[in-house]
């Protein structure tokens, strides 16, 4: 966990995050990779600037959806892990 | 709109070969057998709406390829057109003509990602198998200038019989470079690379081999390097979705302006396939007949029409099929259900030869 908090997240070199018209809705492009993430990664991938931390990315999803940090916390870290399992982010 | 027009996706992706001419002559090159000219290759306006057009119906990367993409000297105002429409902007290619200059340009220009291809990892194999003299040292110099550029690398490792040995150092080599993502492709059976196949088909145990190597390099280069795999589909039990299905995810258009579901769709006889030139990409993609040809699964034979597969690999590969059966509408033989399957075997069974056929412009 104190590893978790140390670091920023930043997107991974040649990926992007963004909102397509077409299909009304968000988009991750990397590389020979397309996908729609679901509507809680793509609240956390909103929140990825290079500079937040895990505990700001939660801090600030706890705030806004006004839900108790300790509930979150633990499925938040989990789907860093895995975005960062998928070549999506870094840190 | 109709009902089915309704239920149709948009398209994700459009591969835009923007010419067939390349300083390269791999045998297993990916282009049709008969090239198209330079005379003939689409003018850059029409290319500029061809990407408006794309991105307006949905379609979200372009994949400039070839042939050599950068033989084409208006690619950075493409790049520049299609990075503002919002379009992901990958460029594939053998790396050869590309210098400082010209990679700062097209990143500046907003090129967002690029795919450079290795033949081998010793300079003379490398060099052999492209017919060019100082290409694989040419690549190794252009790998380090895109990386020390900031845009991210992806090294495709083509591999086939005769470099398979040499993976391990392959892959070393591709990381070693600064690729962020590693493709390891074996050649794919259609065009240069069927007439070849006899000499560039792995043996099983090569490839049980390879499958080793990659899992090692996996697990030593993970959280850095993704590795992609591409495996040959002679050895597999089913096929491979091809492009996903036939219009359902890409469009492909040639030098010349012809839009294909997939790069080798035009070998089919009797589908007349659609110009952007005359169409616009809404309409070649909605209705025409050729995308509308063996998209779904009404067009399915036996056993792919009650297989429970259907809508997994789509009955496999167009192409293959045609290749190798003489029949576009046959099930992939490459699966073993298939009722050609065993064309596959024969294949694997074939003795192996060693001498290849390079590419070149034949009667175009
Ligand atoms: S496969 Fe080789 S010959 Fe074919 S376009 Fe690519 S670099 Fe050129
Ligand atoms: S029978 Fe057809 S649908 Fe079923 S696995 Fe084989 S190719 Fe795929």
């Amino acid at each position: 966990m104190t590893d978790a908090a140390a670091a920023p997240y930043r997107f991974a070199p040649g990926v992007k995050f963004r909102f397509d018209d077409t299909r009304q809705a968000w988009i991750v492009l990397a590389p020979e990779r397309l996908f729609m993430p679901d509507e809680h990664a793509t609240e956390i991938l909103k929140l990825i600037d290079g500079a937040r931390t895990a505990d700001a990315v939660i801090d600030d999803l706890a705030a806004r959806f006004d839900a108790p940090r300790a509930t979150i916390a633990a499925d938040v870290l989990e789907m860093l892990q895995d975005l960062i399992d998928r070549g999506v982010l870094r840190r | 709109m109709t009902a089915s027009a309704a239920a149709l996706e948009p398209p994700l992706a459009l591969l835009a070969e923007l010419t067939h001419r390349c300083p390269l002559q791999c045998p297993y090159c990916s282009n049709p057998r008969a090239l198209v000219t330079r005379a003939a290759e689409l003018d850059i306006a029409t290319w500029q709406r061809v990407l408006t057009e794309a991105a307006k119906l949905g379609v979200l990367q372009v994949h400039f390829s070839g042939g050599e993409p950068t033989a084409r000297r208006d690619l950075l105002d493409l790049v520049r057109h299609a990075a503002g429409l919002g379009l992901y902007t990958n460029l594939i290619t053998s790396g050869v003509q590309l210098d400082r200059a010209r990679l700062a340009a097209l990143a500046d220009a907003g090129l967002d990602h690029i795919q450079l291809s290795f033949q081998d990892v010793d300079d003379a194999p490398g060099d052999a198998i492209a017919a060019y003299d100082g290409a694989q040292a040419k690549k190794r110099a252009v790998a380090a200038l895109v990386v020390a550029q900031g845009l991210p690398l992806t090294a495709n490792l083509v591999v086939h019989r005769r470099n398979l040995g040499r993976l391990a150092a392959m892959i070393d080599m591709a990381a070693g470079l600064g690729a962020a993502r590693i493709e390891v492709a074996h050649a794919q059976y259609y065009g240069w690379a069927l007439a070849n196949r006899a000499a560039l088909l792995p043996t099983r145990a090569q490839l049980e081999d390879a499958d080793r190597v990659v899992d090692a390099a996996r697990a030593t280069l993970k959280g850095k390097v993704v590795i992609d795999y591409v495996t040959p589909d002679y050895y597999a039990r089913r096929p491979k979705a091809c492009m996903s299905g036939w219009g359902r995810r890409f469009i492909n258009i040639t030098p010349e302006g012809k839009a294909l579901p997939c790069h080798a769709a035009e070998t089919i006889p009797g589908i007349a396939f659609p110009f952007v030139t005359r169409e616009s990409l809404s309409t070649i993609w909605q209705s025409s007949a050729a995308f509308a040809r063996f998209r779904g699964t009404a067009w399915m034979p036996e056993p792919c029409r009650s297989c429970d597969q259907r809508e997994v690999d789509w009955g496999g590969c167009r192409c293959q099929a045609l290749a190798l059966t003489g029949d576009a509408t046959r099930t992939d033989p490459v699966c073993t259900l298939a009722p050609d399957h065993t064309l596959i075997e024969a294949a694997l069974a074939d003795p192996a030869r060693e001498e290849l056929t390079f590419r070149r412009f034949e009667r175009v």
